[in-house]
């Protein structure tokens, strides 16, 4: 379907019913309940979720693919959500030409970067991309503060001209982002029994979007333009000797990938209609190298599984705090429940980072394929339980 | 005139003058062999005709046309191939996908965005990396990771890729080093049967002497740096200053 083999077909739809039935996966447990907390059904979460999702897909066609490991993609998602913003400002509150805008600048800013950085590879090339989001963030937070509203950050306000719209509501508001009469913000709550489901209007746009590149990305991947990127992976040098020009692959993986970014970028201004110097971080840009290499880099689900990951641990764990603990281990004897406590309390709260850190480095030394592996070798070993028990059952099914 | 035409050719390595004053000249549709002794500069030579190095002094001319200066991948689209002295494919992609890759570059040039079709249905390509790989003797192995391919074998595909793309010149460092024997002959009938079909110059390096002398038209023999000799095989056999040289090491 769609030009794709049933293998990915299959992923795709796959995909899809993850996210057309996330808020229901995601919110497991009834309203009120001691696990509610573990909820991760609200608009807000989800969104962050997708969004996180386009921006880690796109990394992975060009880190999973090419092998050049950028340290500065932020700067691209960062520049996307500016672009958004003054779209907004500027022009009308539909999220069409925001996005369309964040794609264009941020790819532009990709091309730019991309031919400078690419001059070198390797550990020189991840400094240099590091080197220019630095810059970027650098001149966000102070010269370019007109353009970027500097530390505060670039918000609407209420005397935007926005030439295709209204500067304010009749109630004196600042309007919010929205698709054809329909607001980003809408959301439909569903209560069944004490559990309570939210269907939010921003969070499916998102989904179809990252729907959409996820789709791109499968055809980018099987294509001769993704065999020629691995092929740089594998062997740079064979692949200039065999008459192919390395350099134009990688920038147009680069740009591709920058472009993606800054579609990221983009959807965040328009669930929030804000943007800061922050997100161009370069531990921004370093979690999305996280949420690729966690999940799987160079597969196809692995980036999106990784910051799945990431962010619910960035918001569910962060949330635990030790009265919540006290509250788990309450049935305990006093001491061991105070012992269970003190050792839980570092990896909670403001400690997930520190989770976060051993559960990449078990993934790293014991996965390297990342979650995705983790994934694989499950599956194999419930196929070899199989096989055995067909064995056993004298069956004569040739073995694979 | 020659179509490869080396003129004068020097490279120096900090105090290793690796090439001393190379003349060269390959005739057209011939198999020209490069022998010597271990350092004698016969790869760093080759490294001078396909842009990995520039010589310090001298031209080098690939039909009527210079190619110093010019990238790698830019010789490459003028007709020149080479074989690596260690084999050089890609380890992390399937045989066939090895195959595949230098057929995209006849096709379509150094550089193409070709990014939404999919492999699949690249039909043309799909039948011409299958031939080659039949023609390789490599049918059965084409869904194999080249990187899991025995030593022969890797060299093998390396040769069929060259080929795959038709060069004009093909540039073999020592194509059977590392093979079994049963390799060996195969390779050699595999090129009599390529020089014997098709329009193609071969130059290439090599201490096999069976090879050697199976295959060349021309021997140059380069000790050294320099060229000591170049001649017919017949009369490299028994030429003093070779034997000396070089024969004398291994007889
Ligand atoms: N990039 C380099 N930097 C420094 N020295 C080099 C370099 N490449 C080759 N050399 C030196 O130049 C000399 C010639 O090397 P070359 O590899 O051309 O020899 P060769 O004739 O191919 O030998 P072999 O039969 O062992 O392959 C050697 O002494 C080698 O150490
Ligand atoms: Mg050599």
């Amino acid at each position: 379907m769609f030009g794709l083999n049933k293998k990915d077909t299959t992923l795709l739809i796959i995909v899809a019913a993850l996210c057309a039935f996330a808020p229901f996966l995601l919110n497991p447990f009834p309203e009120g309940s001691d696990m509610a907390q573990f909820n991760a059904g609200y608009p807000d979460l989800m969104q962050r979720f997708v969004i996180f999702g386009i921006f880690a897909i796109g990394f992975n066609i060009l880190f999973g693919l090419t092998g050049y490991l950028s340290f500065g993609h932020a700067a691209f998602l960062g520049v996307g959500s500016y672009a958004a913003v003054w779209m907004f400002k500027l022009l009308s509150m539909n999220i069409i030409p925001a996005i369309i805008l964040a794609v264009v600048v941020s790819g532009l800013f990709a091309l730019l970067i991309g031919f400078i950085s690419l001059r070198r590879s390797g550990i020189y090339f991840s400094i240099l991309t590091l080197a220019f989001a630095q810059m970027s963030f650098a001149l966000a937070y102070s010269v370019l503060t007109p353009i970027t509203g500097g530390e505060t950050g670039l918000q609407l306000a209420l005397d935007d001209p926005r030439i295709l719209g209204i500067s304010q509501t009749a109630q004196g508001n600042i309007p919010v982002p929205g698709l054809f009469g329909m607001e980003m913000r809408d959301s439909f709550e569903w209560a069944v029994g004490s559990w309570l489901f939210t269907f939010n209007f921003g969070y499916y746009i998102c989904a179809l979007i990252m729907l959409i590149s996820f789709y791109v990305s499968i055809r980018i991947f099987r294509s001769p333009f993704g065999m020629m990127l691995r092929a740089i992976k594998s062997n740079q040098q064979r692949l200039n000797y065999t008459g192919l020009n390395s350099r134009p692959y990688t920038l147009a993986a680069f740009v591709i990938s920058g472009m993606y970014a800054g579609l990221a970028g983009g959807l965040m201004a328009s669930m929030d209609p804000l943007a800061g110097a922050e997100r161009m971080f370069w531990t921004a840009s370093g979690e999305v190298v996280l949420m690729t290499i966690l999940g799987g880099a160079g597969t196809l689900i692995g980036p999106i599984l990784g910051a799945g990951m990431i962010k619910y641990m960035e918001n569910i764990i962060s949330k635990i705090n030790e009265t919540i603990l006290h509250e788990w281990f309450y049935w305990m004897p006093d001491g061991i429940e105070d012992l269970l406590v003190a050792m839980v309390y570092p990896f909670i709260g403001k400690g997930w980072h520190l989770t976060l850190g051993i559960i990449f480095m078990l993934v790293v030394i014991f996965l390297p394929g990342g979650l995705v592996e983790g994934g694989q070798r499950i599956a194999n070993l419930f196929r070899r339980r199989k096989a055995k028990k067909d064995d056993t059952k004298g069956t004569t099914e040739p073995a694979e | 005139m020659g179509i490869l035409e080396v003129k004068n050719v020097g490279k120096r390595f900090g105090g290793l003058q690796a090439l001393g004053d190379v003349n060269l000249s390959v005739a057209e549709n011939s198999v020209h062999a490069i022998i010597g002794p271990n350092g004698a500069g016969k790869s760093t030579l080759l490294n001078c005709f396909v842009g990995k190095l520039i010589p310090d002094t001298g031209s080098v001319m690939f039909d009527g046309q210079s190619v110093l200066g010019r990238s790698p991948h830019e010789i490459n689209q003028m007709g020149i191939s080479r074989v690596f002295q260690t084999p050089e494919i890609f380890a992390d992609l399937s045989v066939m996908e090895n195959m595949m890759i230098p057929c995209f570059a006849k096709r379509d040039g150094a550089f193409e965005m070709n990014a939404i079709s999919s492999i699949g249905s690249q039909k043309d390509i799909l039948e011409r990396a299958e031939h080659m790989l039949e023609d390789m003797n490599m049918a059965d192995k084409q869904h194999m990771h080249a990187g899991s391919l025995s030593r022969g074998d890797k060299r093998r595909l390396e040769i069929g890729m060259c080929l795959s793309q038709e060069p004009r010149l093909l540039l073999l460092d020592e194509p059977t080093a590392g093979m079994a024997r049963a390799d060996t002959n195969n390779t050699i009938d595999l090129l009599k049967q390529i020089k014997d079909t098709r329009d193609i110059t071969i130059a290439i390096i090599e201490h096999d002497m069976h090879v050697v002398f199976s295959l060349a038209e021309r021997i140059t023999v380069l000790a050294q740096g320099t060229p000591l000799v170049e001649d017919t095989p017949e009369n490299i056999k028994g030429h003093p200053k070779v034997r000396e040289a070089y024969l004398g090491e291994s007889a």
